[in-house]
């Protein structure tokens, strides 16, 4: 240490003494030390005298044009559709008025969460966001919204799905839903006897272990596509409505704060088991692709889809597709509900603009724009009748009944990410053959331990 | 004879041992090569045959319908050139400042003796121990809080925030532990009869790393410009959390606009082959320099 510090010292006294840094004559050496010195310090009093003669930037949102900047977060980053239709809305919007004019920043869907929840850590949400609908109330009880506030009318115009309730408060609304069905091909159950389904007579569990059992041995490897090889919220969203027809659900909805009973009682431990024998059987896989590439091949005899596969299927199999509703496990067949909506944000300051836009944009027109731009559901009555897809007669249109007759919302709690991912690492467990009773207990545990330690998300 | 027999036995074993050794690395770089040839490949496919041919060895012959289409409806999702130029501007950016400041810090580190020059080393390795996913949103929060210079009605203002630029995407990246430690670590090797012969002729500390250090570590130089390069490029979490607009995004967030509700295989296919291109480049520019550092310096990047 001494000698490192009697170094050092030589070191620099030589480099300042000796004044031959660089090569350069020990005279010339100094007098350049001591001008770059003298530049720096005029540099940085220069920059201190910009800054503060400057003063600061602009903070308010009023653009040149004297109109006040709305801006709007997207989650259609890369879907040209969508992203048409805003377009519309937002150029008759700015054209409609004087006051405001909305700007779109659009994300990829698979990172947008990522990018509201680190946006709002820096407090730097804009106005108006999207979001997924069971997302809405974790990001409600987390102080990123505000209450939507648009007129009663209007929000009791839309499909109840594509409204976002939490605690009793509208956060968010949607223009369209989307729902699950089973695709299948006429020919197909014909020729294997099977009974096609109604919204009315639904096919009970038998009937459809024995459709499965019977479409095996006519030849189908894995006779249904679930979709099992997908990840993430798809699990939650496309097999908790089997749990809940089977008469189970994620969470207890009367206290929102356990699931013990709802996840892991008998009825949970019965559609569970049913869910493993799928697998066990070699009625369904998950090794194929997603998407709904294996029923337009003809690989699979029935496909456990949604609503926007509808129109490429109907464009491959033509008058033979089917759109069936899901079993009756015993409760009646269920669909999720609840998609993509509409929200204000908590620290919006022109957050009446927010509304001004967001009333003009729920507009009949652009709701079947979307609906047709997406193959989607739209939320109002009105725009069905103008869709080209799920008016009355229309090719989707059952679709329609489905939606109206089966959807149940994901549960409206700020638990529901832990509740969605527990679920999602659970089925797939039970899928690769785990027990299924202590499966559901420890994915019980989990969410307990997650409500409880977050003083019960405000139930 | 004998001896003329032995030289050809010799001989013979000697081309037996390179012929198989060839064999050897053909098939190794086969198997490195797959990924790659079913990327470009797939990418002149549309969606359903990408799928149904991936069970044959089809999957890596550019068979069937083939066609530039992908590529055609990439640049209608994506604006491609515009990300491009900015992992260009940000990766460049990271990169040459990376190389001048990650070697005077390891310049600092190796060649100059000053007090509690271990300690710093030690706690700038320690620094590599932090994952970046940990400091990740409280970095968000306090570039959000810095302050900037902007041009507001043609006059220079000063504001807060750096989210939304460029400088946000280049300046948390530049000083780098790993870099700095690996040029430490080069540095050492090169004698200090170097330094002290330099000092003799009356160079000074610049002089020394810019007239000999610099010079004799290409291959640090080299290793460093690619293990800088890489991340810089990939780079996904941050930009996806300082960076709204879309005008100033990079090329790895993009690849999530191809995952819509049905992914577009076709497309990510043709995205990935045009994004990769770069790395390839810089990897078989530097690969000499990036080889012989990894053996003289005995780190594995």
């Amino acid at each position: 240490m001494t000698t490192d510090l009697a170094l050092t010292t030589t070191a620099w006294q030589r480099s300042g003494s000796g004044a031959s840094r660089d090569g350069e004559a020990p005279r010339k050496g100094s007098t350049m030390k001591h001008r770059s010195l003298a530049a720096m310090v005029a540099a940085t009093a220069a920059g201190a005298l910009v800054l503060t003669g400057c003063g600061q930037a602009g903070q308010g949102s009023v653009n040149a044009d004297g109109k006040t900047e709305l801006t709007m977060w997207t989650h259609s980053a890369g879907n040209p559709g969508e992203i048409a239709v805003y377009d519309q809305i937002i150029s008759d919007y700015n054209a409609s008025q004087d006051d405001y004019v909305v700007v779109r920043e659009d994300f990829p869907q698979e990172s947008y969460n990522d990018s509201v929840v680190a946006a709002a850590a820096s407090g730097d949400l804009p106005c108006l966001i999207d979001m997924d609908g069971p997302i809405m109330p974790n990001w409600a009880w987390s102080g990123y919204l505000q209450e939507l506030k648009l007129p009663e009318k209007l929000t009791d115009s839309l499909l109840p799905t594509a409204v976002g309730t939490y605690q009793d408060k509208i956060y968010s609304a949607g223009y369209w839903d989307a729902a699950l069905s089973i695709f299948a091909r006429k020919s197909v159950l014909d020729a294997n006897r099977i009974r096609i389904p109604s919204i009315e007579e639904p096919w009970t569990r038998e009937e459809f272990d024995a459709a499965l059992e019977t479409l095996k041995a006519a030849g189908y490897d894995t006779p249904i596509d679930i979709g099992a090889e997908d990840q993430g919220e798809w699990w939650s969203y496309a097999y908790s409505p089997i749990l809940q027809s089977f008469g189970g659900d994620q969470i207890d909805r009367d206290s929102y704060l356990t699931a013990e009973g709802a996840l892991n009682g008998p009825e949970a431990v019965e559609a569970f088991t049913w869910f493993q024998e799928l697998f066990t059987q070699g009625y369904a896989g998950n090794a194929g692709t997603i998407g709904n590439q294996e029923f337009v091949d003809d690989q699979v005899a029935l496909s456990y889809t949604g609503v926007w596969n509808a129109q490429a299927a109907l464009e491959e199999v033509g008058d033979d597709l089917l759109i069936l509703p899901p079993p009756d496990f015993g409760h009646g067949p269920k669909i999720g509900g609840g998609s993509w909506q509409w929200g204000i944000t908590a620290d919006c300051v022109d957050a009446e603009g927010a509304r001004d836009y967001l009333e003009f944009s729920f507009n009949d027109d652009y709701i079947a724009a979307f609906s047709d731009s997406q193959i989607v559901i739209p939320a109002t009555a009105g725009a069905e009748g103008l869709s080209e897809h799920f008016g009355e007669g229309d090719d989707l249109h059952a679709f329609v009944e489905l939606s109206q007759q089966f959807a149940l919302a994901r549960p409206a709690t700020p638990a529901y990410p832990v509740i969605s991912s527990t679920f999602e690492k659970a089925a797939k467990d039970i899928m690769n053959g785990a027990d299924v009773q202590s499966t559901l207990d420890n994915a019980v545990k989990d969410i307990d331990q997650n409500i409880e330690s977050n003083d019960g998300y405000g139930f | 004879m004998t001896v003329h027999r032995s030289t050809g036995s010799a001989r013979l074993g000697r081309r037996r041992r390179l012929a198989l050794s060839y064999a050897g690395m053909s098939v190794l770089a086969v198997f490195f090569l797959f990924p790659l040839v079913f990327m470009v490949v797939s990418s002149l496919k549309p969606d359903a045959q990408i799928l149904s041919d991936t069970d044959s060895l089809r999957a890596f012959l550019p068979v069937g319908d083939i066609s530039l289409d992908n590529y055609g409806e990439v640049f209608e999702r994506v604006p491609v050139a515009q990300f491009m130029t900015n992992s260009v501007l940000v990766t460049s950016a990271i990169v040459i400042l990376g190389l001048f400041v990650n070697s005077l810090a390891g310049f600092a580190l190796s060649r100059v003796r000053w007090a509690g020059r271990g300690v710093v080393l030690a706690v700038i390795i320690a620094t590599l121990i932090v994952p970046f996913e940990t400091i990740a949103v409280p970095m968000v929060y306090w570039v959000s809080k810095l302050p900037t210079l902007v041009l507001e009605g043609g006059l220079l203002k000063y504001d807060f925030g750096w989210l939304n630029t460029y400088q946000v995407q280049i300046i948390p990246f530049v000083a780098n532990a790993f870099s700095i430690f690996l040029f430490r670590q080069y540095f050492s090797t090169i004698p200090a009869s170097l330094d002290e012969a330099a000092r003799i002729d009356g160079a000074g500390w610049f002089t020394i790393y810019r007239r000999i250090i610099v010079p004799l570590s290409g291959p640090a130089f080299a290793t460093v410009a690619i293990l800088t390069f890489l991340p810089a490029w990939n780079s996904y979490l941050w930009p996806l959390m300082v960076v709204q607009k879309e005008e100033l995004r990079p090329v790895m967030v993009g690849m999530q606009y191809f995952f819509q509700l049905n992914t577009q295989w076709g497309e990510i296919m043709a995205y990935t082959s045009m994004i990769t291109l770069p790395v390839l480049i810089v990897f078989l520019v530097f690969q000499r320099a990036f080889i012989s550092s990894i053996a003289a310096s005995g780190v594995k990047g």
